[in-house]
């Protein structure tokens, strides 16, 4: 079939074209090079600016350091909570919770945190003043901290989903229970046998996952921009500053930056890689020491604990983000807001048409294009058999471990060149470059554990090959397919940098609009902005699973 | 000897890696059992999907396969017209029962209520009268094996392979589907390869038995 193999060249284009001429488009201004600007002679004279600017080895030294905490940390929940959990009945209901904690953009997430967290937030209010004895909020600086504690929180409690579901699809190819037993009958404890038996085989599944959480905890931009610390504000969203700042010779500077950015993110990468190497020839020491760790029971509980803090921090994150869309008169201390009123809605509705289309229609197209970019490339792994998976996996992650800000740079210069600068095409492109990879990720498994048969007993009945698979395969795998779109939709509503910087201001979603809207620090506005830009993922989720349901509905098999 | 009737399998080789898996010459006259017996990984259902025209490409195989003087070798398995039946029924679960039997019909049928009459008789045919608009996952063992043989036949194959399709059942029902099975393909008059372990399989088929992987 030539469609395939068309299809595949196509996504091996999307995924890699833009990053090499994002990342050249990027490098030139870096060293000078940019002719529009005035720019014709290549200089290192950008690096030395940049590293002349005030705080700038902060920003880097905060920047690294954020990403590898917060890395760390959701690793280190999840592994414990999986050694200590899978296979529980706990475990099992949690799997139902995750999808839709993933499908939370990054920038509510942060929001509803912050609505919690800060010193005139919500869990605050509860216990003023009759425990603290505040009547106003105290002047704590809880959100923005100059360590961005808070926003490693922040990234720590939308990481942990992500975690979670790829160690999910990853559990089914180990012997978890016949190795627990094995374990549990030489005396070991459930984490350490776990750790001892299971982790290293696991950690091989899910590294390139690890490495994503790495690469984006490094270079993200609203999540900081929401939580993070100011004075000074990480390496990205000093970037995004200089970027977009009016005086446009900046431009040149940004981009050394992105560049610093990128040797940053290699470098957060080589360490983590490094520390693997080292938490490896430890564990295998204490291991060959025969150390069983049987009293483990406190480090579970802990583990458990923990996931369940980061699922309480989101969920009562939203339930503070619609409060606040709602929200009449809400002095500090009251816990609840005086009266419940949708005058903020019909105030700011009309702004909101315009970025509200734009971001569904946006995630509408590049989620269907990246599906049928997925169907093509999987429907050709059937036709020639399952080769050389391993490089195409990699290839997959290519966009989500090269830092966003490094090629998108790039890329916008590469808009302004050819005159697509803030055109729709331009936009759902940039979205499909990070759309396409969880799509393809999320619709693989299940598209490979289909059992085959189906297929052949439809082609000996003298069925041409498409037709069996309209009719057969793609109806039995509605649902999977209309899961990885709502996992592409929530994608592609949550992207920040992409959309502001290829958008160029003139074309705004949803979640541009309310990272713009954070430091004004109107609660309602926030709340109105943050709440749809979460409600948008569930409802596509709502329908992933609600239409097999309603279709399905006499089919035995096909219910959950 | 390419203008027998019935099904010639003529100097089959089938390898993987280089380590040969079977070898075989066979013919198969319309309505008899060619009965193919081995061990699990002999590679006998390897044989069928060679025949089938869905091998893996990791074997190597040589030999051709010819029905009533007709190459098959070098044809795409949607145009073989072998049909086959595997130890489950596979109905295709978003389907009717009705449906999964309209699925089968050569399209050359190509009126809608035509398509429907003949699936509804067909299925009347084995005793599953109304059973038509059925979700085939309330269907017992015997009447989804049924519905199976049904969507086979109706599809008009010029052979049939069965990949142990009795194994699944429970002993009595066994008994009854193998007769049906048999019995309808010899009115059909389709040369049948069968591949089994069971013994009481190829007793019951009654045709030649090649047995292989014996020396693996």
């Amino acid at each position: 079939m030539l469609l395939p193999r068309i299809i595949r060249g196509l996504t091996f284009v999307i995924l890699v074209v833009p990053l090499v001429c994002g990342l050249v488009g990027t490098a030139l201004p870096a060293f000078g090079y940019l002719p529009t600007l005035g720019g014709d002679h290549l200089t290192l004279h950008f690096f030395a600016d940049l590293f002349a600017r005030p705080g700038i080895g902060r920003s880097i030294l905060l920047t690294f350091a954020t990403a590898f905490m917060t890395t760390a940390l959701s690793f280190l929940v999840v592994i414990v909570f999986v050694a200590g959990w899978a296979g529980t009945h706990a475990f099992a209901r949690l799997q139902h919770l995750v999808s839709p904690l993933l499908a939370l953009p990054h920038a509510a997430a942060a929001f509803g945190l912050a609505f919690l967290i800060a010193p005139s937030g919500f869990l605050l209010r509860l216990v003023s003043p009759w425990l603290t004895g505040f009547d106003r909020p105290p002047g704590w600086l809880i959100v923005h901290d100059p360590l961005g504690l808070a926003m490693v929180t922040g990234l720590v409690v939308k990481e942990v989903p992500f975690l979670l579901l790829v160690t999910f699809a990853a559990l089914p190819q180990l012997r978890l229970e016949q190795t627990r037993r094995l374990a549990a009958s030489f005396g070991y404890g459930r984490i350490a046998g776990f750790s001892y038996l299971l982790a290293p085989p696991l950690y091989g599944q899910i590294r390139l996952a690890v490495y994503a959480v790495l690469a984006y905890a490094s270079s993200v931009v609203d999540v900081s921009a929401i939580l993070g610390p100011t004075l000074p504000a990480t390496l990205p969203v000093r970037l995004l500053q200089w970027m977009n700042d009016p005086d446009l010779a900046l431009r040149f500077v940004a981009s050394a930056g992105a560049l610093v950015q990128l040797v940053l993110t290699l470098s957060a990468l080589a360490l983590w890689w490094a520390a693997e190497c080292g938490v490896g020839r430890l564990a295998r020491f204490v291991c060959a020491g025969g150390a069983r760790f049987r009293r483990d029971a406190w480090l579970r509980s802990l583990s458990l604990g923990l996931v369940t803090l980061s699922a309480f921090f989101i969920f009562a994150g939203m339930a503070i983000l619609a409060l606040w869309s709602v929200a009449g008169l809400w002095q500090f201390p009251n816990a609840l807001p005086n009266e419940l009123t949708m005058r903020n809605w019909a105030r700011h509705l009309p702004q909101i048409t315009t970025p509200l289309i734009t971001t569904v229609y946006v995630a509408l197209i590049s989620t269907t294009l990246a599906v049928l970019l997925t169907l093509g490339c999987l429907e050709r792994e059937v036709v020639w058999g399952r080769r050389a998976g391993h490089m195409v996996l990699t290839l997959i992650y290519l966009p989500l471990i090269v830092p966003q800000i490094s090629f998108i740079f790039g890329l916008q210069v590469l808009t302004i060149i050819t005159g697509t600068e803030a055109s729709l095409v331009a936009l759902v492109l940039v979205h499909l470059i990070f759309v396409l990879p969880y799509v393809f990720l999320s619709l693989s498994d299940p598209w490979r554990a289909y059992d085959r048969r189906y297929e052949l007993i439809a082609a000996a009945l003298g069925v041409p090959r498409w037709r069996v698979l309209m009719r057969v395969r793609l109806p039995m795998l509605l649902r999977a397919i209309l899961t990885a779109a709502a996992v592409g939709f929530a994608v592609s509503v949550g992207q920040y940098l992409p959309t502001v910087l290829i958008g160029a201001g003139r074309l705004t979603t949803i979640t541009t609009e309310a990272v713009a809207l954070a430091s004004g620090g109107d609660g309602r506005v926030i709340g109105i902005y943050a709440f749809l830009q979460a409600l948008l993922p569930f409802l596509g989720f709502a329908i992933a699973s609600l239409a097999p349901a309603l279709l399905f509905r006499h089919r035995g098999a096909l219910r959950v | 000897m390419t203008s027998a009737k019935g099904l010639v399998l003529s100097s089959i080789d089938i390898a993987l890696a280089h380590r040969p898996l079977i070898a075989l010459e066979a013919m198969v006259a319309p309505g008899t059992v060619l009965t193919i017996m081995g061990p699990s990984g002999s590679g006998k259902s390897t044989l069928l999907a060679y025949v089938g025209g869905f091998l893996d490409p990791v074997f190597t195989a040589t030999g051709a396969v010819t029905i009533d003087g007709l190459d098959l070798t070098a044809l795409p398995a949607e145009e073989r017209h072998a049909g086959i039946l595997f130890q489950d029924p596979l109905l295709f679960p978003h389907l009717s029962v009705a449906s999964n039997v309209a699925f089968a019909i050569p399209s050359s049928v190509r009126q809608r209520a035509e398509r429907r009459a003949i699936a509804e008789a067909v299925l009347k045919d084995v005793g599953l009268d109304g059973f038509g608009g059925r979700d085939p996952a309330t269907l017992s063992g015997g009447q989804k094996a049924r519905v199976a043989l049904m969507r086979v036949l109706v599809a008009r194959p010029r052979l049939l392979l069965l990949d142990e399709p009795f194994s699944k059942l429970d002993m009595a029902l066994r008994d009854q589907t193998r007769r049906l099975v048999f019995e309808r393909a010899r009115v059909a008059g389709l040369p049948v390869v069968l591949v089994t372990h069971d013994i009481a399989d190829a007793q019951a088929a009654g045709g030649q038995i090649i047995e292989v992987g014996m020396n693996a």
